[in-house]
């Protein structure tokens, strides 16, 4: 389906998205500095920022890509939107569980209300509804469709949300996160800014591969009707 | 035939429907006292923590009844393919859109006329006022809004009572925090003034979700 170039650039962009992970890494360990008040905990900031940040993109993605099928009709749309689903499902679900990870050190509970971690989690039982949905519809011209719309309805309310809870997160004000406030050296903004291009590059090489495979699925499903047809004569 | 017409037409014909079956009403009536006498023995509701809990479980009522009406009002087009009956008549999606959201809404609405005092009179708390009233309102709008959407979408699916609410109730949460908080502040003695922000909340939400629900019922009703 795709030529020798499609398959070069796969693989660079592959092994490339590897390499700056691990330079990613090792900024995070080696470069940045020690968080004065939380200590090495602290870290795993950079990793649940840039995953939280893909998770919001991809769904982004699909929004875009929800409003190009209804706008075409054409399959490819919907090939993009459901891999960039599956892609920021995965980490979205990795910022959360970042995120209680580093509330236990750092307010001594699992899970706070916090806004960001809230519409993280939000998202990420929007998205997982999303997949369900694609499960549960017959025919692929209507699973496109359905799948579509609810892709952008859910799209335009998670900024609704975020304002809702922020809200009522100022009215009930939480003690544990208040005054919590860090203080960002500068090379903690490089580590977090190599950190969100490293997951940026490893959400398009996902991407890529998973609709790779989902076009695959369609070549392999045509040529078993082909071959049904031929055998039956 | 004016818009406005077309769209009575289609209030008129759900009503006509639920007059013959009354399966909407009485579903969402039983279910919603059900849920009361749940919540009750659940959160032993008596009168001292009644007004700091009884908005959550007001809302909390409305919303799961909420869900059984939405279904059965758009499963009931499904059933002998009388929705292609609606797109085939004469008229524009939008004006099926606004009559199934504005029958869904008077439903939901006649339900909370009888959940609303039966409420105040169990747990003693006043929300037989003009301001909770429109919250109520403004509340259920959103909801029958977003809801006629994602319940269209969830009789075409194969496991569709348990699909509506999955869909349905986290893209309804910024309704359910604003129509809670809205309803606790008015309860607790404010008045409107006090939860403006609230119902701004609801106001925005209820226009960008009526606006884009609009703009792809289209998408799903056709195929």
């Amino acid at each position: 389906m795709r030529g020798s170039d499609n398959y070069l650039a796969q693989h660079l962009l592959t092994v490339g998205s590897g390499l700056v992970m691990l330079v990613a890494l090792g900024m995070v360990f080696l470069y940045a500095p020690r968080e004065a008040v939380m200590g090495d905990v602290q870290r795993i900031f950079y990793f649940h920022v840039a995953s939280a940040w893909v998770g919001f993109f991809g769904f982004f993605v699909t929004f875009l890509a929800g409003v190009g099928y209804l706008l075409s009709g054409q399959r490819r749309w919907d090939v993009l939107a459901l891999s960039s689903v599956e892609v920021g499902v995965t980490f979205i679900t990795m910022t959360v569980v970042t995120g209680s990870l580093w509330a236990k050190p750092a307010w001594g509970t699992y899970w706070t209300w916090e806004p960001r971690l809230t519409i993280s989690a939000v998202q990420l039982l929007i998205y997982v509804a999303y997949l369900m949905l694609r499960g549960s519809v017959e025919g692929r011209e209507q699973r496109a469709r359905f799948s579509s719309v609810y892709g952008i309805v859910a799209f335009v309310t998670v900024p609704l949300s975020w304002f809702a809870i922020r809200w009522w997160r100022t009215i009930h004000p939480d003690i544990l996160t208040g005054g919590d406030q860090m203080a960002i050296a500068p090379r903690m903004i490089h580590t977090l800014l190599v950190s969100i291009g490293a997951f940026t590059l490893l959400y398009a090489a996902l991407l890529s591969l998973r609709m790779k495979l989902e076009w695959t699925s369609d070549e392999l499903i045509r040529m078993r009707l082909k071959l049904e047809r031929r055998s039956r004569g | 035939m004016s818009f406005l017409r077309k769209l009575l037409a289609v209030i008129n014909k759900d009503i006509a429907a639920e007059m013959h079956t009354r399966e909407i009403i009485s579903a969402m009536l039983v279910f919603s006292l059900l849920q009361l006498l749940i919540f009750s023995f659940a959160l032993d509701l008596h009168a001292a923590i009644a007004e700091t809990v009884a908005p959550g479980v007001l809302w909390a009522t409305i919303v799961f009844a909420g869900t059984l009406g939405l279904n059965r009002s758009l499963a009931r087009e499904q059933r002998n393919s009388c929705i292609d009956g609606l797109l085939l008549a004469p008229m524009s999606r939008s004006a099926i859109f606004f009559g199934k959201v504005a029958g869904n809404f008077l439903f939901m609405v006649l339900v909370e006329a009888a959940l609303v005092p039966l409420f105040s009179a169990l747990f003693g708390v006043a929300l037989f006022r003009l301001s909770v009233l429109l919250v109520l309102g403004l509340g259920t709008l959103g909801y029958a809004s977003v809801g006629t959407l994602m319940a269209a979408i969830a009789v075409n699916t194969r496991a569709r009572e348990v699909m509506l609410p999955v869909l349905l109730f986290p893209l309804a949460l910024p309704v359910l925090i604003g129509a809670v908080q809205a309803t606790g502040g008015l309860v607790s003695g404010g008045s409107l003034v006090d939860v403006a922000a609230w119902v701004r909340v609801l106001v925005v939400y209820d226009l960008v979700i009526t606006a884009v629900s609009l703009v792809t019922f289209g998408y799903v009703l056709e195929g």
